[in-house]
């Protein structure tokens, strides 16, 4: 028996609320789901200050704040000082928009304790061209603001292939905000990127050149700026401890109130998710089937059942092992002991020919906004995910 | 680096929040998305560090608390390290 099994499951660390599905901006690389124009009914600011407290007397400590964009709720600041009361470190993970004077002063005062600014791409045309909206210069004086109300300086930059060569530009205009942090993280391939994901992953040498720049400018930068460099696990021989193992520490509730071990997790099938609207936290927790299922190693399949190294990756990601091979329990296909771990080779080969492929006209670059959520809704589902590799 | 200086006042980073979390049973460090959690004397020194009191009044401090002696190399050595990951800064 598993400790997990025994023991019960550790505090949720981590909280994490997706306040809501309106975005003014339409990445293609965001990992939401691609249904979300599903959701009509969200979470109300009581809903949201109850799972806050039930959460944080489990032991939740961080909270992360995010969407969608959140500034698009006006109660952003009623949920905020309500965490800060309860204990919690509050993450505000924001595109900027919306981000004005009054609003960062009544955030600050609310005791808000960090801000995650993401930029699209250093250039102006390319980081409105990939949000679908015209927003490069207003997340400079976002940054600008960011400064002056003394929070750290923290930018994310999601990479592809379309704006990964621009990794120097990217850095010099990091270091010219005078950023402190900076996170370059390749797209994960879930939701809309997942869609898109022919037309984002990057080559090898394209992303062996990313790394080489990215050095350099450590090298010359020193200590005054931390730059991370996240490599698109489709690269890697070994999976990634995905949320450390789904169950363990991670807790996401999305705008409608579903809770889930990660937040792309609704998609795995033959898992029901409670709502918080009907359950306790606690419950949902330590108790609810959707969150035991994939706790200890019960449900590993060959080769990670026997693996030794089950315990460091915990087989990896549910949500990549569905997408890929159809079956959540799947080992993660990035491992190489994986048997379907040439559907990531593939595709990881294809977009490192020489000749790539020109963008192909008939599936172009689905931009992520309602009018295409519904659209992809009304589409037949395909018989088996794996068909769309 | 250089070790760092008994008559320096340090205090926690920028960012950085230390609590008691009864869940963990534990002081945590909290930062931005992310968490440390700390052992005991971790947490007895990184509790002191409030920038009035002197590295050598911590040491004198926890020396009295905990009825020991010759803890300073030890203290200075935690700080050391928590200076270079930045949980510590000395104010200027």
């Amino acid at each position: 028996m598993s400790e997990v099994a025994r023991t019960g499951p550790g505090p949720p660390l981590w909280l994490l609320c997706e306040l809501t599905y309106t975005c003014p901006l339409h990445c293609v690389f965001c990992y939401n789901p691609t249904d979300f124009a599903r959701t009509e009914q969200e979470l109300s600011t009581e809903d949201w200050l109850r799972v806050l407290r039930q959460g944080r007397e489990l032991g939740a400590v961080q909270l992360g704040l995010s969407g969608g964009e959140p500034l698009s709720r006006d109660d952003l600041e009623i949920i905020v000082g309500e965490a800060h009361k309860l204990g919690y470190y509050t993450n505000l993970i924001t595109s900027g928009i919306g981000l004005t004077e009054p609003r960062i002063k009544a955030l600050k005062e609310a005791g808000l304790d960090h801000i995650q600014l993401s930029f699209q791409d250093s250039t102006r045309e390319v980081n409105d061209f990939l949000s679908s909206t015209r927003t490069f210069e207003l997340k400079s004086k976002v940054a600008a603001l960011i400064k002056r109300y003394e929070y750290p300086m923290v930018l994310n930059v999601v990479l592809h292939r379309l704006n990964i060569d621009h990794v120097q530009q990217i850095l010099e205009m990091a270091e010219s905000m005078q950023a402190e942090y900076v996170e370059l993280a390749n797209t994960q391939y879930y939701g809309w990127a997942w869609h898109n994901r022919e037309r984002l992953l990057p080559s090898r040498e394209q992303l062996q050149r990313a790394e080489e720049t990215t050095q350099r400018f450590r090298d010359r930068a020193g200590q005054k700026m931390r730059i991370f460099f996240v490599v698109p696990d489709y690269f890697e021989r070994r999976p990634k401890p995905c949320m450390n193992g789904l169950g363990s520490v991670f807790l996401t509730v999305t705008p409608d109130g579903t809770a889930l071990p990660c937040h792309a997790a609704r998609m795995l099938p033959g898992l029901t998710f409670p709502n918080v609207k009907d359950a306790a936290i606690e419950w949902i927790w330590r108790d609810s089937p959707g969150f035991n299922h994939f706790r200890g190693d019960a449900w590993m399949k060959e080769p990670c059942r026997s693996c030794p190294e089950k315990t460091k990756d915990f087989g990896g990601c549910r949500c990549q092992a569905y997408l890929m091979t159809g079956d959540p329990a799947n080992t993660d296909p990035v491992c190489d002991l994986s048997p379907h771990h040439h559907l990531v080779t593939e595709m990881v080969a294809k977009a490192s020919a020489p000749q790539a492929p020109p963008a192909p006209v008939e599936k172009p670059l689905l931009f992520r906004d309602r009018k295409n959520s519904r659209a992809l809704l009304e589409l037949p589902t395909p018989s088996a995910p794996h068909s769309q590799c | 680096m250089t070790a760092i200086s008994p008559d320096v006042r340090p205090t926690l980073g920028r960012g950085f929040r230390l609590q008691w979390e009864p869940a963990q049973q534990a002081h945590v460090l909290l930062y931005p998305e992310g968490m440390v959690k700390l052992n005991g004397s971790a947490g007895e020194i990184l509790k002191r560090c409030d920038g009035a009191r002197t590295v050598g009044e911590i040491v004198n401090d926890l020396e009295s608390a905990f009825s020991a002696t010759g803890l300073a190399k030890d203290v200075t050595a935690f700080m050391n390290v928590a200076l270079e990951k930045r949980w510590l800064e000395i104010p200027e």
